[in-house]
């Protein structure tokens, strides 16, 4: 498999050409604008949340075929969790893209998201691939309204 | 000074005149970079707005600086100080000649054309804006000739204004017109645009913005690699390039200054120590460019610069105009025959530059793709987010070209773009 059918996996292909849960969420309890200042890519999430557990999470932006299919991706599995399983989830995707930890255990948990492992082969991409993760993950904890990847 | 004895002395002549197009493609052979394998394919570097390459000659004159001649420049009565110091002060000699400037001291060396911006942003700026007056820029600005201005603006009450353009990526000449008045103080635009390559007619701007007693900036950063400068026909008040974009090394730029502003202007970085050594109050022509350069300048850098220039006049203008023209209208043409390609910028008069966006594919993707076929473009906003705006566009990818690029690098680019297309089907 080439480096590039390794970044652009059918799978991340599918969810560019048709990512799910894409749109505005109205209302949600908390809507978090994450920024690549490097590109200009912007992501914005909406979450409802019943309790702990994320109820609703939809995203909307504008961003490249991997920032794309990651948003999607990470909706479509965050949906449902409760928030401590969400950001154990952040943990191991951004151990994944970042640091390459990718025993088969690890690789089984992430499921679909191991699709995003391509990246690592591109540092100029890891950014792309992490960046509705840190916006979920700021949605889930911090009271701040914006994320940035810098 | 000597500068002025200098300044009646001619532009460069090249040494091979009328030369062929043949032997412009020849050069290629001059940048060892491009010598090399990237993804196992032969790299074409398409991304000389963003940087351009160094021939040997250049790399050469900045490693016989550092091995044989180093030592700080104006300060030593001893053989290394003095050769440094006729070599720095050389260079600063062939960047006038290179822009016919009438004196030498007239060329400031600053880090960049973003350094020069801000020189004279702040100082001029500084001292000539007041609350209510304004500052006329253009829509296909870089950030680097808004922000300065913005951050002089808030800081003295004066406001930006800019003029827009029109869809095919040219200036918008009447609302640039009907945008002057008497409250316009400085106008300031790029001569080649980065993100577009629309080429601005800087004489007709200059003149008529001297005509509402503005004064005038050009950002010559994407003009340097391209055209031929002349600062006195053009008649502007100040013109800003880097080294880098020009075959030069990073690290170095040059701010062209008329002396009477110059001498007028306060330091940009007012340390106390040049305004102690520099007899600042007399505003004399010794003072300058001094004044403005405070600290032990980029030497080497500006000895490549002058390097470069000095490998730039050994090659005929006409012949390498010509040569570019025709790459850069290869390249337009073979680009649109690609299904759903969008060129952004079709201005009549370009260099450079060909910016584009493909199908729905993202240009970083485009980019990636690419880079995986050894093919170096450029893909994002361009540090130019107003003309991004403009074209409601993210981004863009961009090629650009230099005089050593080929047809060969054109249809390695189609090629690479055409597997991102069955890549994204």
């Amino acid at each position: 498999m080439s480096e590039l059918q390794d970044l652009y996996r059918e799978v991340i292909l599918d969810h560019n050409r048709q990512p799910r849960n894409f749109g505005e969420l109205e209302p949600a309890d908390r809507v978090i604008e994450g920024v690549n200042p490097l590109c200009g890519d912007r992501v914005t999430l909406y979450v409802k949340l019943d309790g702990d557990r994320v109820e609703d999470i939809r995203f909307k932006g504008t961003g490249c075929a991997i920032s794309v299919a990651s948003s999607s991706l990470m909706t479509e599995r965050i949906k449902g969790s409760t928030i401590s399983e969400s950001l154990e989830l952040f943990d191991k995707v951004h151990g994944m893209l970042t640091k390459g930890s990718d025993a088969p255990e690890d690789l089984d948990e992430l499921g679909k998201l191991a699709a995003l492992s391509g990246v690592r082969e591109f540092p100029s991409r890891v950014k792309c691939a992490s960046l509705s993760w840190h916006a979920m993950r700021t949605a889930l904890t911090g009271p701040d309204d914006s994320v940035s990847t810098e | 000074m000597e500068s002025r004895a200098m300044s009646s002395v001619p532009r460069i002549p090249a040494r091979n005149p009328g030369g062929l197009i043949k032997d412009i493609a020849s050069l290629r052979a001059d940048f060892p970079i491009l010598d090399q394998e990237i993804a196992g394919k032969p790299l074409v570097y398409l991304d000389s707005a963003a940087s351009a390459q160094r021939p040997r000659a250049v790399i050469d004159a900045m490693v016989e600086q550092e091995q044989r001649n180093h030592a700080n420049v104006h300060r030593g009565v001893h053989e290394l100080s003095q050769r440094s110091t006729a070599a720095y002060e050389g260079a600063r000699e062939k960047v006038r000649r290179f822009i016919n400037a009438a004196a030498s001291h007239e060329i400031i060396f600053t880090r960049g054309t973003t350094e020069s911006i801000n020189l004279v942003a702040s100082s001029l700026g500084g001292q000539l804006l007041e609350a209510g007056d304004e500052v006329l820029l253009t829509t296909m600005e870089h950030h680097s000739n808004i922000v300065p201005w913005q951050l002089i603006c808030e800081k003295t009450g004066a406001r930006v204004v800019p003029a827009p353009i029109t869809p095919r990526g040219e200036l918008d000449l009447p609302a640039f017109e009907s945008r002057l008045s008497r409250r316009t103080k400085i106008v300031a635009f790029g001569h080649v645009s980065n993100a577009l390559g629309t080429i601005n007619p800087v004489e007709e701007l200059t003149a008529k913005a001297h005509a509402a007693g503005a004064v005038v900036l050009i950002d010559g950063a994407q003009a340097a690699p391209h055209l031929q400068i002349d600062v006195r026909a053009v008649d502007c008040d100040f013109y800003a390039f880097s080294s880098h974009k020009m075959f030069g090394p990073t690290g170095i730029g040059v701010l062209y200054g008329k002396t009477q502003l110059l001498e007028t202007m306060p330091p940009y970085q007012g340390g106390g120590e040049m305004i102690r050594t520099v007899s600042f109050e007399a505003t004399t022509y010794n003072a300058l460019p001094y004044k403005f350069e405070a600290g032990t300048p980029h030497i080497t850098g500006a000895i490549g610069l002058g390097a470069t220039i000095d490998y730039l006049a050994g090659i005929d203008f006409e012949s390498r105009s010509r040569y570019e023209d025709e790459l850069l209208e290869y390249a337009t043409q073979e680009l649109i025959k690609l299904p759903e390609i969008r060129i952004i910028g079709e201005a009549r008069e370009k260099a450079g530059i060909v910016s584009f966006l493909l199908g729905g594919i993202h240009a970083h993707d485009l980019g990636t793709i690419l880079d995986r076929e050894g093919v170096a473009v450029r893909t994002g906003h361009h540090c130019a987010m107003p003309v991004m705006d403009h074209f409601k566009i993210p981004a863009t990818a961009r090629a650009s070209f230099a005089f050593y690029n080929n047809r060969d690098d054109v249809d390695r680019l189609v090629e690479g773009l055409k597997r991102a297309l069955e890549f994204f089907a």
